[in-house]
């Protein structure tokens, strides 16, 4: 069936919305991590009034004004695309995303943009506590606002609470609590914002670092560090508590994205957790081993992913080929499955256009025994269900490894950081502002991990990425594709360009924004 | 009490008007925000991203079974 789908056209408005959505995730993770640090900045100087503290925080509320105001309404784009490139999929999920985007622009206009402006512009006209609830309910709506965009993300990975209407082509919502409390919601609200408050952490933290090595603004560094490392290694906790339910979530709902993540072609009881490892290139699902080098961790996966050292977990030849032992259904029996749903609701669309009920309803009967399997009649092969694995499995190591490496270098920055021992660690000092864009990389993997190893799908088993495309010319596509890529390659270089000029004047370069 | 109401629309206005006026880089930034805006708004959005389906047809019914068309549709 995926016969007829353009595949130029798929390729490019995939890589136009990753290359959107990469950009945008520039942008976010800073404003959602930041907003709480001026919080917490102000709301020691409002305790302690200590004019320092809200030198600090004027200062950090300056690089955050740059880099909200360079990405706001980038997100906007995404939603662009989803009505010109993505139209059945935008029909299809209609009704699921309409109340939490709505909910999202009126949070994200209404309390960010009130209370920015009184944070920026209400310094001496409205009281220190006005002003500083002000703060804190930036940076509540400005995460409130990334609640809504991951609870519909989490959606697709794990559709719940909704109803496919054969009637209208839409996945309808039953309940709104089950969409926004699933398992996968949360634990991927809470990954993703603790990501990002890491992330800010580590940005005060490398622009401190570098003052502290031109031996400038030493007393401002030095307490922003502290202030910064703290939260930092207090989320880069939370990170790893809730990669864990992740983790879980992904096993429960999408195994073959786990058995990606792992490069675990043949499935097995008491898996271990690559740590380190290089896949062969000519990897495949009936070779017993598909690593040149590999790292693991005993048992680690079936406890990750199931709870019990001695839990099976399925591998891609298990997903693809089926395992009666272990009670998989074969891909193949998915397909048959699927395509029976997809004929029965082709049968179900003419016999009510023919205004023959009694045939409509029977389709009907069929269609709902099987729906569950649509999304796999329109697969042609069974193995156009396996995601691309070196990307998913290279990207999970790149984020682990990642994530460690901060949990560890915020440790010993603290450590020196309260024995005021910074400014002798030089070696520390340059990785402390290595570390920045490391965790760019690590938030990027993170997402690569998520969306390239739940393809094929853009809705788990409902609906393959290829049928959400609109059929409009691939040209047109490309066109956007590079007119994006230079629209926020200088916005991006905008936003370096002043925040390196306003770092360059420090603290002391001016209070207003 | 219109008095005071418009008391409270001068000092919104007056507040944001300081605020605007006393701007450093917000200025460099708010020129960039709006010509991004524009950007978007004006010419992506009209000349490169029209709702296919808003374009396209007239009502929901139509909508429904394009989309079903789409979903349905054989080799």
């Amino acid at each position: 069936m995926l016969g007829n789908v353009d595949l130029t056209l798929v390729d490019w408005s995939r890589a136009q919305f990753a290359l959107t959505a990469i950009y945008h995730w520039f942008f976010v993770p800073l404003t959602l991590g930041l907003s709480f640090l001026i919080a917490i900045m102000e709301t020691i100087y409002v305790r302690t009034g200590n004019e320092e503290w809200k030198k600090i925080t004027k200062f950090w509320m300056k690089l955050f004004g740059i880099n909200f105001a360079i990405g706001i309404a980038t997100g906007i784009i995404l939603e662009f695309e989803f009505g010109t490139n993505w139209s059945n999929y935008s029909w299809l999920v209609g009704d699921i995303f309409g109340a939490p985007l709505a909910i999202e622009g009126i949070l994200a206009f209404f309390i960010e943009s009130t209370f920015i402006a009184i944070m920026f512009f209400g310094w001496n006209k409205v009281s220190k506590k006005y002003h500083l609830a002000s703060t804190w309910l930036v940076a509540f709506g400005s995460n409130l606002s990334a609640l809504w965009i991951l609870v519909a993300n989490s959606w697709m990975q794990s559709p719940v609470g909704m109803h496919f209407n054969p009637e209208t082509a839409r996945s309808e919502m039953l309940n709104i609590w089950d969409v926004i409390l699933s398992p996968v919601a949360e634990n991927k609200f809470l990954h993703t914002i603790t990501s990002a408050y890491v992330l800010a952490s580590l940005f005060v933290i490398c622009v401190s670092s570098w003052y502290i090595y031109k031996k400038r603004d030493l007393l401002f560094a030095k307490r922003s560090i502290v202030i910064s490392a703290v939260f930092g290694l207090i989320a880069a906790l939370f990170v790893a508590i809730t990669g864990d339910g992740s983790a879980y979530a992904v096993a429960q709902k999408q195994p073959m994205k786990l058995a990606a993540m792992e490069g675990l072609y043949q499935g097995q009881k008491g898996a271990d957790l690559i740590l380190f490892g290089v896949l062969r290139s000519d990897a495949q699902q009936d070779k017993t081993d598909n690593f040149l080098f590999k790292i693991g961790a005993p048992k680690m996966l079936s406890i990750l992913g199931y709870r019990s050292g001695d839990a099976y977990v399925p591998g891609i030849k298990d997903l693809v080929d089926g395992n009666k032992q272990e009670n998989i259904m074969s891909t193949a029996e998915k397909m048959d499955r699927g395509k029976i749903a997809l004929a029965a609701l082709r049968s179900y669309k003419e016999f009510r256009k023919m205004n023959d009920k009694a045939k409509a309803d029977s389709s009907l009967v069929v269609f709902n025994q099987y729906s569950q399997y649509m999304g796999y009649g329109y697969f042609d092969k069974p193995s156009d269900v396996v995601p691309n694995v070196p990307l998913t499995f290279y990207s999970f190591r790149i984020m682990i490894i990642l994530g460690v490496f901060f949990i560890l270098l915020l440790m010993v920055i603290l450590f020196y950081a309260v024995r005021n021992k910074l400014e002798s660690k030089r070696i520390l000092l340059f990785f402390s502002i290595l570390s920045f864009p490391l965790a760019f990389i690590a938030s990027q993997a993170g997402w690569i991990v998520t969306e390239v190893g739940r393809q094929p799908w853009v809705i788990q088993d409902l609906m393959p990425t290829s049928v959400a495309t609109t059929h409009i010319s691939s040209t047109s596509v490309m066109t956007t594709f590079f007119l994006f890529a230079v629209l926020f390659t200088v916005l991006l270089i905008a936003e370096i360009k002043i925040m390196i000029n306003q770092i360059k004047s420090g603290p002391k370069g001016g209070d207003n924004v | 009490m219109l008095l005071r109401v418009g008391h409270i629309f001068k000092s919104i206005f007056l507040f944001y008007y300081d605020g605007f006026r006393s701007m450093t880089i917000g200025k460099k930034l708010w020129t960039i925000i709006l010509i991004k805006l524009f950007i978007m708004f004006i010419v992506l959005k009209i000349f490169f991203f029209p709702d296919f389906l808003k374009t396209n047809f007239s009502t929901d019914s139509q909508r429904s079974d394009y989309v079903l068309d789409q979903l349905t549709k054989t080799k």
